[in-house]
């Protein structure tokens, strides 16, 4: 009997797995051996969606060839290197027709068949419209090849059965073009279309489940992402002062935000590299359509922050301060110099974690993050986590009525530590 | 390599890209108006521009300077006869003299963003450029004189 019950349960298992290796099944594409030519404009308008896609981002590593992949991407499952997708065939994706290209995209499904993991966002860009998609691989297909082997990459057994992914997939994976929303206008959809899908903002903007897809019902709800913090786009971001649309705009177009700070960390080559090749008038789409998910016009602006709130501040912050840092960041009016952030204003100060004040004051900005052309020094050097902790703790409690922030020396150290890994 | 301007002049230099940028201007670049105080940006008196901005070499490491514009106290004019050079020559501003191209080079910038500083102002910007010869009231002085020099030049 219980002989018996083992042998089915046995077959059971089987054919489940048969069955899931059978669902997971995608078939290889037949190679491409053509030289296909594209049309100029198509790939001009190619290079436009990928810096909307900020594609180099992520498939380029520093002294390395243009889209030759290697960027490694630390999850919280292990490390995934970017591929080479410049159009060399064999070890880029010289070889894929248009049909394997748009079937990555929008299924994330590589040419040989085998699936691929969501680090790369098919999840958003399942929403690119097939035109957009034709652009991309004429302007993909019309790069440079570069001949570098993809790396290996590091994850634990079973996450590195690929066919698995299929179970992922079908539990958080919808796959579908953007649908246009009748009561919105074309300028907000077009924001849409773009941050949902191509510029896929979700991924480092919106928290994870544990299984690493994004939480829907907290879509835009700020996330750590590289050891940094992706802010809030919803009401939910603390910011004093409402991103408005324009705020937004200016942000987007120049990275500096007269109020908010400039963009620095990962958004920085987004905001420099990817999305300085979109129209003003796309831009613009985008920052209707966030100033609408954040609520922008119904922001209740708050008075300005106490700006010497002294009760209960630590003298050697304040010291540290003035010495260090006032000289720059000082202003005597509204509205301040965005060349002097203010930080009463400023993003890093007012969020709920401390981790990109502490990022900005060890490592500085340089002339290529942030405002274009200066820099910020480093005192990672000069500043030990006590001093750092002391001054953090400064700016909280003098600029913001926002609760202090617990553990501060601890978080610093091992921001410290999470960089020498 | 590391590329930038320096008092207008392209520089393209191969060394370690975490080396601060006071090194580079002193030990590499032969120019040594810019001076070593304390090393951790606390003191001043190693303050250039990069981007027009004051910004601290002794804590700015190479790299983030890649392709900015950066003016030294050698490079704020070439007869030495910007307004706020002037003024604290006028005023005899320096005593020993070792912080007084950080003051200058704080000043100016201060004086970009501050066209008419007040008390307030200049305390403010300038209390991070430290004078171990106490010359902080000959600088607020001198301060305010080169603001009245520049404006009549600008509206002039």
């Amino acid at each position: 009997m219980l002989k018996r019950m083992i042998a089915g349960l046995l077959i059971l298992v089987i054919i489940g797995l048969g069955g899931f290796f059978v669902a997971a099944y995608r078939p290889a594409l037949p190679a491409t051996t053509a030289i296909a030519t594209f049309a100029p404009e198509l790939v001009a308008k190619g290079e436009i969606l990928a810096g909307a896609g900020n594609c180099a981002g992520c498939h380029t590593v520093k002294g390395s060839a243009p889209y030759s992949g290697g960027y490694a991407m630390k999850t919280a499952f292990g490390t995934i290197y970017s591929t080479n997708i410049t159009p060399d065939p064999e070890t880029g994706i010289g070889t894929w027709s248009q049909a394997a290209f748009q079937r990555a995209l929008q299924e994330g499904v590589a040419r040989d068949g085998s699936h691929l993991y969501p680090v790369f966002p098919y999840d958003h860009f399942t929403k690119i419209s097939d035109e957009d998609v034709s652009a991309l691989y004429a302007f993909m297909m019309t790069r440079d090849p570069a001949r570098v082997p993809d790396k290996v990459n590091e994850l634990p057994f079973p996450l590195n059965i690929r066919a698995l992914q299929a179970g992922w997939k079908l539990l958080f994976f919808k796959s579908g073009r953007y649908a246009e929303q009748a009561n919105h206008d074309a300028a907000w959809n077009r924001g849409a279309y773009l941050s949902q899908g191509l510029a896929h903002c979700g991924a480092c903007h919106t928290p994870r489940n544990a299984l690493g897809a994004e939480a829907h019902d907290l879509e835009f709800a700020g996330a750590p992402i590289d050891n940094w913090i992706a802010p809030s786009l919803t009401k939910t971001n603390p910011s004093p002062k409402p991103w408005t649309e324009a705020e937004l705009l200016v942000y987007l177009r120049t990275a500096v935000s007269q109020y908010h700070g400039t963009a620095i960390g990962p958004m920085s080559v987004v905001v420099h590299d990817g999305l300085a090749k979109l129209t003003d008038a796309d831009i613009k789409s985008i920052a209707t359509y966030f100033a609408d998910v954040n609520g922008a016009a119904s922001h209740g602006e708050s008075a300005k922050p106490p700006l010497q709130n002294v009760v209960g501040v630590s003298a050697v912050g304040s010291n540290i301060y003035t010495a260090a840092c006032a000289s720059c960041h000082y202003n005597n009016s509204e509205p301040p110099n965005p060349l002097r952030p203010d930080l009463a204003m400023n993003s890093a100060v007012n969020l709920a974690d401390p981790t990109n004040l502490i990022q900005v004051v060890l490592h500085g900005v340089s002339a290529k993050e942030g405002a274009p052309g200066v820099v910020m020094p480093a005192f990672a050097n000069g500043l030990s986590d006590g001093d750092i902790a002391q001054l953090a703790d400064y700016l909280r409690r003098s600029r913001t009525n926002l609760a202090p922030w617990p553990n501060l020396e601890k978080a610093i150290a091992d921001i410290r530590a999470q960089e020498i890994q | 390599m590391t590329s930038f301007t320096l008092n207008g002049k392209p520089v393209n230099i191969d060394i370690e890209v975490e080396t601060p940028l006071l090194w580079v201007i002193r030990d590499e670049l032969g120019l040594t108006g810019t001076k070593f105080g304390c090393g951790i940006g606390m003191c001043g008196a190693c303050t250039v521009h990069v981007g027009g901005r004051a910004t601290r070499s002794c804590s700015t490491p190479l790299g983030k300077i890649e392709g900015a514009d950066v003016i030294t106290i050698e490079g704020l004019d070439p007869n030495g006869e910007h307004p706020v050079q002037k003024a604290w020559k006028a005023l005899q501003v320096p005593q020993c003299g070792y912080c007084q191209s950080g003051q200058i080079m704080q000043a100016v910038a201060l004086l970009q963003d501050f066209s008419k500083p007040t008390d307030e102002d200049i305390d403010a910007v300038m209390a991070g450029s430290l004078c171990r010869c106490m010359t902080y009231v000959r600088i607020r002085s001198a301060i305010k004189q080169a603001a009245v020099e520049m404006g009549s030049t600008s509206n002039g």
